[in-house]
């Protein structure tokens, strides 16, 4: 094939460039610029190589928002994933049920992070809030502004009320392009509830899932909002993960140079995981 | 292995019904043959499919009974009623490879696995797949995953019947013609029942010993090719089986004799008697009409050559009358008489054979 070799096609190319140069590479420049370097203001600049991520990599702190952001991102899947699917799986196929399970499913997507924070903050209060005073009117210990278990639990639980809606939707969607004619083969060939669901449902829906896992391994892995809404990163440490500590680090202590090593390095881990996930899933793809 | 009774069938998809129309199946009564070969053909929307999944179990009647050999099984579910069916898209289990996906129904059923790798390993053979018998499924072509479905359907050899569902819809044409001949050779072979739904006249005539005419939810009539073809007991089947189809005229009947347009027509039925209808026509096939001296004249307005025959279409003061010739006999110009075979002329009171 000759092409045409014309080089003003790239005069095309320029307005794209530009948006993308504001919302994305301008700042994440930026944010380069202060992970090599240090500063002490007006704009006075001194070359550091590699000593904030050097920094980072070895110290504890980073460790251990690191941990409990894995700890944090692993248990939301394992309650997410299955729990969507087995909502989906029981939610009404016709009728006027779907409509209003539809949108009782959109409802918790459609409110704001920081008024899901808010609202789990004074719905979980020990003290007046009507889950914390409930749990501590039946007799547990509850009190997740001073307990980190407590935190946790009511973290995980009110991420769970925030976010399961989506993997429902996207299961369902799966499983409504699911023909009947498999179903009525399966129900012929003897299937067992489980055998329709391994051999059936599982891999008809295994493009949406993958989806729905790297969308709730992105949003659960960069969370900020509900929880700093919520806990403030506390008690303590106990749910400071990682974009908490990252901001505590750069607008709090104002350490802008290993708090920009820190987002590159946060940045890196998001980036090679969903790479390596998704190649994997689409490596299985084209094997089948 | 069984006879099959469809008794009084009914079935509606709706709560609660007013009119015929609301029946997709209106009071069907049949009995399939234990071993026979069966075609199930009428047009889209016909309810071919819906009588298809009351025998197999998939749908509950709305009324009537279904028997397997003279049992009552209208309440038994598809694995109790043991049946096979295809359906019009492929059906594979992706997650498996095509041996196991030939094999899921047998172990199912917690059939011992040397019995299974025997049974398996014979229907490949048959079905030509033992090459790819240890591939993924979903990698397979269109007819090779139809071949997979059938497959399935073949593994448990004490089924009662085997039903298609517009199997060849998603084939490509030339394996068609493969895969229904594969499926013809298969029923000499094992001699099951096989009813086979479909809304192609060529598919149904070419595979079935017997074919059943349905339209608008009922069987109009039960017969071989041979007799749908010449003597259609519905205008319906006149119409849809044969190209083209049959010529229905609206007549009178006048002291028992049938008159098109002034013309007395010499018919199957020498008297005809009862005139309580309220529509009364003669039907005749392009095949059996032929140019006369004498007889209904006719205007000739086209003729079609089809390579062997020419379709000669003529025009009647009542309507439209087509006839097919030889190609190699002259067809007159302008105005015409056409002579009816008389054996094959039937008048149809309210569309059905007045006998």
């Amino acid at each position: 094939m000759n092409k045409t070799v014309n080089q003003k096609a790239w005069f095309f190319v320029i307005p794209v460039f530009v948006l993308v140069a504001f919302n994305a590479i301008i700042p994440l420049m930026t944010v380069v610029n202060y992970a090599f370097q240090e500063t002490f203001g007006n704009n006075q600049f001194m070359w550091e190589g590699t000593r904030w991520f050097k920094q980072i990599l070895v110290s504890e702190r980073f460790h251990a928002a690191l941990g409990r952001q894995v700890l944090f991102t692993l248990i939301i899947l394992a309650i997410q994933i299955p729990l969507g699917i087995f909502i989906a799986l029981n939610m009404p196929k016709e009728g006027i049920g779907v409509p209003i399970c539809l949108v009782l499913m959109s409802m918790p997507l459609l409110i704001p992070w920081n008024v899901v924070g808010a609202m789990w903050n004074i719905f979980a209060l020990p003290d007046i809030g009507f889950l914390g005073h409930s749990l501590n009117a039946i007799g547990f210990d509850y009190n997740f502004t001073q307990q980190s278990g407590d935190a946790w639990f009511t973290t995980i639980l009110m991420d769970v009320w925030h976010w399961t809606s989506l993997v429902v939707l996207l299961s369902y969607a799966g499983l409504r392009s699911i023909q009947p004619a498999y179903y009525q083969a399966a129900e012929i060939d003897g299937a067992t509830r489980w055998a329709v669901f391994r051999h059936i449902e599982l891999p008809k829906m295994k493009k949406v899932l993958t989806i729905a896992i790297l969308l709730r391994f992105m949003d659960s892995f960069m969370i900020y909002t509900e929880p700093f809404v919520l806990t403030g990163g506390g008690p303590g440490n106990a749910t400071a993960f990682l974009s908490i500590d990252l901001v505590k680090m750069a607008l709090g202590q104002f350490d802008l140079g290993p708090a920009a090593a820190m987002s590159l390095i946060y940045f890196f881990i998001v980036l090679t995981v969903c790479w390596v996930f998704y190649n994997l899933m689409m490596r299985n793809e084209s094997q089948s | 292995m069984s006879k099959i009774t469809l008794k009084d069938l009914s079935h509606s998809y709706l709560k609660l019904q007013s009119k015929d129309e609301d029946w997709a199946i209106r009071n069907v009564n049949i009995d399939w043959q234990d071993g026979g070969a069966y075609a199930l053909l009428g047009p889209s929307g016909c309810g071919k499919t819906t009588l298809l999944n009351i025998i197999s179990g998939l749908i509950t009647p709305t009324r009537g009974k279904i028997l397997f050999n003279d049992q009552d099984i209208t309440s038994k579910n598809p694995v109790e009623r043991n049946i096979a069916q295809i359906f019009q898209f492929p059906v594979i289990y992706d997650t498996m490879t095509v041996f196991e996906n030939l094999a899921f129904p047998l172990r199912n059923r917690k059939i011992p696995d040397e019995e299974i790798n025997k049974k398996v390993n014979e229907i490949a053979e048959m079905l030509e797949l033992t090459p790819t018998l240890q591939n993924r499924a979903s990698g397979l072509t269109a007819d090779g995953k139809q071949k997979i479905s059938l497959g399935r359907g073949l593994a448990r050899s004490d089924v009662n019947v085997i039903m298609f569902d517009e199997p060849l819809t998603v084939i490509d044409p030339h394996l068609k013609w493969i895969l229904r001949s594969k499926l013809k050779e298969l029923h000499q072979r094992i001699k099951r029942t096989m009813i086979y739904v479909t809304h192609d006249q060529t598919e149904a005539l070419t595979f079935a010993d017997q074919v059943v005419v349905m339209h608008e939810g009922q069987i109009v009539q039960t017969g071989t090719p041979v007799e749908l073809f010449e003597k259609p007991k519905h205008t319906f089947v006149g119409h849809f089986i044969g190209s083209p189809g049959m010529n229905i005229l609206p007549c009178k009947i006048n002291n028992g004799s049938v008159i098109v347009d002034d013309t007395k027509i010499e018919n199957f039925n020498s008297k005809i008697s009862n005139q309580n209808f309220s529509k009364i026509e003669l039907g005749i096939r392009p095949e059996f009409i032929s140019f006369n001296d004498d007889g209904l004249p006719v205007k000739i307005i086209n003729v079609s050559n089809t390579g062997k025959n020419n379709i000669v279409e003529t025009e009647s003061k009542t309507g439209k009358i087509k006839l097919i010739t030889k190609a190699s006999e002259k067809i007159p110009e302008g105005s015409a008489f056409l002579n009816f075979k008389k054996e094959y002329t039937y008048v149809y009171g309210d569309n059905w054979i007045v006998e």
